[in-house]
């Protein structure tokens, strides 16, 4: 047990920053994925992640695999896509969820030529799936400082930002705060995004946000309690992923969302909370 | 008179789509007034108006005794996500936003204030329960209390009444007709015209432009209603555009 479950952290330092990289993500990304799941913005954290790719391949055109030039990069490409979908959707007859999937998808494919342009395949694999097993220092601490500030703007724009997804009208109507709230907001998706796609790739960042959110909704009711249940669920299945990726040799970044898949699927039969199995567990309390 | 709002050449809508048309009037201080018309007459659209989540096309809301951070508005109910995970006592809370704003903690006095407000409405023992598992009435009874923590001197009602039952009608009737003995201007937009004729001294027919604006035994009569249902079903194109509902 013990040779299954620490060895691997206790004997490589790449296993330990690897689940320091993980947790970063986790205690950061996850809550912005339950606000996400809570506005009905599952897939735009999905299309966002696609839309960093061209600005984080002009990082690598400019400067190879460059930790600092790719996170800008793709900062400003995911800030640039979510402020022109949110302006197409205002000023023209397309809806947001259609403009910004027409930007993500000429985003994506942007992104895909200026890696294959450059780069070899190996550079695309990197962009697209990340090294979770390759983490640096400067990686670690951009991560880490990611987190730190998602923690406090959530806090600071904490509630707003409940009353932005439960009854934007009465907001609107007490507060001019609606819109900075948006914003915010979708800055603090765009930065998780780029801090995951370091560990876990443009197509699997996002994974690690909705999936333990999701399963949450099976395990707990308030805002509170969902936010401590996917934390939890997505560090668990972080370290559960390396885990397995270690001793079966598996590819990392899928191995850990392909865990949280995992507790997704048994949370949605086993949870307490609206599960398959819910209606079972009220009639044997009931008897 | 003393007015609290006045509408000048009010023009509201969606997309430059007008759903109130040059309106003209007054809202006297401290009156119950019911805001009726039939459906896409720019009923809710008003209120909006009024409180400033639209601005409008032309024209302006002038306030009077009241000022524009002073109004307590109830949304319509289909505009808020019962789905999201908050309790009562949250919900509630919410009505200290002049107060506390985004940031600042509960003290005691506001916790006492919150507890006299769900009480008010009758949902002590509701607290922590999440506004998801709440009948109708119940949420409607939250909102309400939400309401009276505002304290506001305006208060805009927009189809307080609808899916909900008798007894929280008759409750929250009640609330309406403590606010205007104790002076404060109601506006609350209807479509139950008996409610309107029993409970509301005044009343403005709207068929996005104005149908009359007055005492309700003048006003709400069969012949003004079908003047406002002619004028909604001869106006261009519906005020209704990419889902946003203009009622």
């Amino acid at each position: 047990m013990w040779e299954f479950l620490i060895q691997p952290f206790a004997e490589f330092s790449f296993m330990r920053r690897a689940m320091m990289g993980c947790i970063a993500i986790s205690v950061g990304g996850t809550p912005v994925g339950v606000f996400l799941l809570l506005r009905r913005m599952s897939l735009t954290g999905d299309a966002m992640a696609h839309a960093i790719l061209p600005g984080a391949a002009v990082g690598f055109l400019v400067a190879g695999l460059s930790l600092g030039a790719m996170t800008v990069g793709g900062l400003i490409a995911g800030m640039t896509v979510a402020l022109l979908s949110g302006f197409v959707a205002r000023v023209t007859a397309l809806r947001e969820d259609a403009s910004l999937a027409a930007f993500y998808l000429i985003s994506l494919a942007l992104g895909v030529l200026i890696v294959s342009t450059r780069g070899s395949n190996v550079d695309l694999m990197h962009v697209l799936f990340g090294t979770v097993l390759a983490l640096d220092n400067a990686a670690l601490i951009l991560l880490s400082s990611i987190a730190s500030i998602t923690l406090f703007a959530l806090a600071f724009i904490f509630r707003p930002l409940v009353l932005e997804c439960a009854d934007p009208q009465f907001l609107r109507s007490v507060s001019g705060l609606s819109t900075i709230t948006h914003f915010t907001f979708l800055a603090l998706v765009v930065m998780n995004l780029v801090g995951g796609f370091h560990a876990l790739g443009t197509l699997m960042a996002v994974g690690i946000m909705i999936l333990p959110a999701a399963a949450a909704r099976f395990w707990a009711v308030s805002i509170g309690g969902l936010i401590v249940a996917a934390v939890a669920i997505a560090i668990v299945s972080s370290v559960c992923g390396l885990l397995v990726s270690y001793h079966f040799g598996l590819p990392s970044g899928p191995a850990i969302i392909l865990v949280a898949g995992i507790v997704y699927g048994m949370s949605l039969t086993l949870g307490p909370v609206g599960s398959l199995a819910a209606p079972v567990f009220r009639h044997r309390v009931n008897a | 008179m003393t007015y609290a709002l006045a509408f000048e050449k009010l023009t509201l809508g969606y997309d430059r789509h007008p759903a109130v048309h040059q309106l003209e009037g007054e809202v006297a201080d401290g009156s119950l007034t019911a805001i009726v018309g039939p459906n896409g007459a720019g009923k809710s659209t008003l209120l909006k108006g009024v409180t400033g989540v639209l601005r409008p096309l032309a024209g302006q809301v002038r306030f009077g005794t009241c000022a524009r951070s002073d109004i307590a508005y109830l949304p319509q109910q289909s505009d808020i996500d019962r789905s999201f995970p908050i309790t009562v006592v949250d919900l509630v809370a919410m009505g200290l936003w002049s107060e506390i704003g985004g940031l600042f903690g509960l003290r005691a006095a506001h916790r006492a204030r919150i507890d006299d407000a769900i009480s008010a409405v009758g949902l002590t023992g509701f607290e922590s329960r999440i506004i998801g598992s709440l009948s109708g009435g119940q949420f409607q009874r939250a909102l309400f209390a939400r309401l009276l923590l505002q304290d506001a001197q305006l208060v805009l009602l927009d189809e307080p009444f609808t899916a909900i039952d008798a007894k929280t009608m008759v409750d929250l009737l009640g609330v309406v007709r403590r606010w205007h003995g104790e002076g404060r201007t109601v506006i609350a937009v209807l479509h139950d015209a008996e409610i309107v004729r029993e409970h509301f001294p005044e009343t403005l027919i709207l068929a996005r432009d104005l149908v009359a604006h007055g005492p309700t035994p003048k006003v709400l009569t069969a012949a003004n209603q079908f003047r406002a249902r002619q004028m909604c079903e001869a106006g261009v194109g519906p005020p209704h555009h990419r889902g946003r509902h203009a009622s």
